[in-house]
């Protein structure tokens, strides 16, 4: 299926959609209201794009700088190529650890590599501990959202999945009483989980640590209660310095939900005693975009979730719509460079409009990247017959004056003297679906100039 | 000052009465604007579907016609969004860049060319405003949301001057209409859903008259009030200011002469037939 497809079957729930729109242009809001405030804002998204362009110039130097700090912490640090070699290492260090069980704060990354089905499989309880994600754990789906990943539900839906999960009473939607019922089931897990993964939001070079952000502390608390952190995290994550993190943490809440920052900022720099602290840095694919001029600074996200918050068009189709792990438009330029063919509608799931790249706090080009994916795709023969062999059409008539001029009276005088049921009909022209085509007019511009104008 | 008219494919073959309201405007404001006939398309669709290739002869095409003008001047910021930007994959030739750099947007042009940023004349009716996501966010014809809380650009400022004028005041000032080009029908559903989204706002806040600078997205948004038949009008700003300008007493319109020390001066405005 491809993403209009997807995008139709859930606009045809016009009320589920009216609501999602409507929810996120709440989070859009918020985050205009909170930049608004900054009158430096515009400043710090350049200062945080330049920050991280350097930084992406020289990954290999900064990458190699951070191994050193962090094993001089006494962290081990591991390298992955791809998501399965990720999920070899997690496996082995769980299994080392001689655990069964884990608890997970948000991380991206491992939704990106399936590490999840991949644990199940071989026999680890896996829990994640931040709320909306235990919501679409217990669903069995994937995130809709990069920072809100059960945002394409509504509180009846989750009320029912902890009916059928946590013993909720049938009906029950108070967010209070859903969230404490979460709450007690999650202390449970954090109480008995033995190895505590998290993603990673900044790690710095010069001092080997890694930041991670929180609204809901699940984080610290997985992590100070077990006994082995694994960190997992994209190679793309790196800062120089501590002190450019400021820039940072200041723009991703901000951006993201309209919060001046998040409720944790967490820096896990060492293992404490008698405790194991592991590093995942993984490629899978980022390499290869990084070698992409015109594609490289898809790299510089700091996966805040603006983009989607603003995209008319994301707000309207829904995460899933995506079927890739990061949605919306900065997912609509990052999937193309992992499977070109299967993500191929995903640059054209956008008008272009440009909002993303303005709200963007690291600046990158999203829709100017959108517009060089399709030509790629074109390229690479991977547009329908249809679509390709129509604007080859289109363009050799538009080269020639004399054809152009004469197509344009037959489609006018179709318009005029067709039955509407035809020009209308909506198996021919998907158009007519929803909206009248233009009244055909009996003259031209060209003709009016030619008779009025001497 | 040789201006050339760009009136894009669809303008001319759908919207005769645009290309009309532009030329005339443009004439009484002291504009004489030729319209070489050769012309055709900037190529637009084709490249938004990923055919760049394909367009290439379209975009030598529209040099080709356009290079002997001062000015380029079209009442469709996509169009020459388009033109200025992405014509950076044809060899840059001096003809290309004087192009590139010279083709304006209709309500840019009156305001940066030509310095008019008020205009005379009558048009007592609640006006919508759509901002085209291209001429606004591509060619920074108005303020984005995105920066900032003030709602302010070229078109609206124009808007505002004309006498018993009101501007709706949106919920969303600057959400995107859904057209985008081949968008509308790749993306059916979403593109009619943004559009009537679009509509809808406008409805509520009392608009009568629907207008921008930009008529590929008022074709889109036309094409759904004539759906639902609401009780709204589809009007390009070049045929409000046209008729607006059609019973003004006055007789000239102050002008900036772009020079250094900001020098106005008064031109008489012509009044056709």
């Amino acid at each position: 299926m491809s993403h209009p497809q997807r995008a139709a079957a859930f606009i045809s729930d016009a009320e589920r959609t009216t609501w999602h729109d409507e929810t996120l242009w709440f989070v859009r809001q918020k985050r205009d209201k909170a930049v608004y405030g900054i009158p430096e804002f515009q400043q710090l998204r350049q200062l945080a794009s330049d920050i991280k362009a350097h930084t992406l110039s020289r990954l290999d130097e900064y990458l190699e700088q951070f191994e050193r700090n962090a094993q001089a912490n006494g962290v081990t640090v591991h390298w992955a190529a791809d998501a399965a070699e990720h999920n070899r290492i997690v496996l082995e260090l769980i299994r080392k650890a001689g655990a069964t069980s884990l608890v997970k704060s948000k991380s991206m990354l491992t939704e990106e590599c399936h590490l999840n089905p991949y644990l199940v499989k071989n026999g680890i309880a896996v829990v994640d501990t931040d709320l909306g994600e235990r919501i679409v754990q217990l669903r069995e789906e994937a995130p809709s959202h990069l920072v809100l990943p059960a945002i394409h539900l509504k509180k009846e839906d989750v009320g029912e999945t902890f009916h059928l999960h946590l013993g909720t009473p049938k009906g029950e939607k108070d967010p209070q009483q859903l969230t404490e019922a979460a709450r007690q089931h999650l202390r449970e897990k954090f109480l008995i989980g033995e190895v505590a993964i998290t993603g990673v939001n900044f790690a710095v070079a010069e001092t080997g640590a890694v930041v991670v952000c929180t609204n809901e502390g699940n984080a610290d608390l997985g992590v100070n209660l077990a006994r082995v952190h694994i960190a997992c995290m994209g190679m793309e994550k790196l800062i120089p310095r501590t002190a450019d993190l400021g820039v940072f943490t200041r723009l991703l809440a901000r951006s993201a939900t309209g919060q001046p920052v998040t409720t944790y900022t967490s820096h896990f720099a060492r293992p404490a005693e008698g405790r194991e602290m592991h590093i995942v840095i993984v490629d899978n694919g980022r390499t290869r975009q990084l070698g992409r001029p015109d594609f490289r600074n898809s790299l510089k996200c700091i996966r805040c979730g603006a983009c989607m918050n603003t995209c008319p068009v994301y707000r309207r189709s829904g995460g899933h719509s995506y079927d890739f792990t990061v949605p919306g438009p900065i997912g609509a330029i990052l999937s193309p460079n992992i499977d070109l063919h299967k993500h191929s509608s995903l640059p054209f799931a956008s008008t272009l409009c440009g909002s993303c790249t303005d709200v963007c706090p690291v600046k990158i080009d999203i829709h100017a990247q959108l517009y060089k994916w399709r030509q790629l795709i074109g390229e690479q023969g991977e547009l329908p017959a249809t679509k390709k062999l129509g604007m080859k059409l289109l363009s050799s008539v538009l080269a020639r004056p004399g054809i152009y001029r004469l197509g344009g009276k037959v489609a006018r005088e179709g318009l005029r003297f067709l039955p509407h049921g035809l020009t209308h009909a909506q198996a021919l022209n998907p158009w007519a679906k929803a909206r009248e085509l233009p009244a055909a007019p009996k003259q031209s511009f060209r003709d009016w100039y030619a008779a009025q104008v001497k | 000052m040789k201006v050339g008219l760009f009136i894009p494919c669809y303008i001319d073959q759908f919207y005769p009465q645009v290309g009309i309201a532009t030329y005339q405007l443009l004439e009484k404001l002291g504009v004489k604007a030729d319209f070489p006939r050769q012309q055709t398309c900037c190529g637009q669709p084709m490249a938004n579907t990923g055919c760049e290739q394909d367009a290439k002869p379209v975009y030598r095409h529209f040099v080709d016609t356009f290079s002997k003008y001062d000015y380029v001047v079209a009442p469709s910021g996509s169009c020459v969004y388009h033109v200025r930007k992405h014509y950076d994959v044809v060899e840059q030739t001096g003809a290309v860049q004087h192009v590139r750099q010279s083709t304006y947007d209709l309500f840019d042009f009156i305001t940066t060319v030509l310095g008019v940023t008020e205009l005379p004349g009558r048009f007592p009716h609640q006006v919508g405003l759509h901002l085209s996501c291209h001429g606004q966010r591509g060619l920074h014809q108005a303020n984005e949301s995105e920066m900032t809380p003030v709602r302010e650009g070229q078109l609206s400022r124009l808007l505002r001057s004309i006498d018993g004028l009101t501007l709706t005041e949106l919920n969303r000032n600057d959400e995107c209409c859904g057209f985008g080009g081949t968008f509308c029908i790749t993306e059916e559903a979403v593109s009619a859903r943004m559009g009537q989204d679009r509509v809808q706002d406008h409805l509520l806040n009392g608009t009568q008259v629907l207008t921008g600078g930009d008529m590929s997205c008022l074709m889109h948004l036309e094409g759904i009030v004539r759906r639902r038949q609401l009780p709204m009008r589809v009007m390009h700003a070049a045929e409000i200011f046209n008729a607006a300008l059609d019973g003004v007493a006055r007789t000239s319109v102050r002008v900036g002469l772009n020079d250094a020390n900001g020098t106005t001066e008064e031109r008489p405005i012509k009044v056709t037939i």
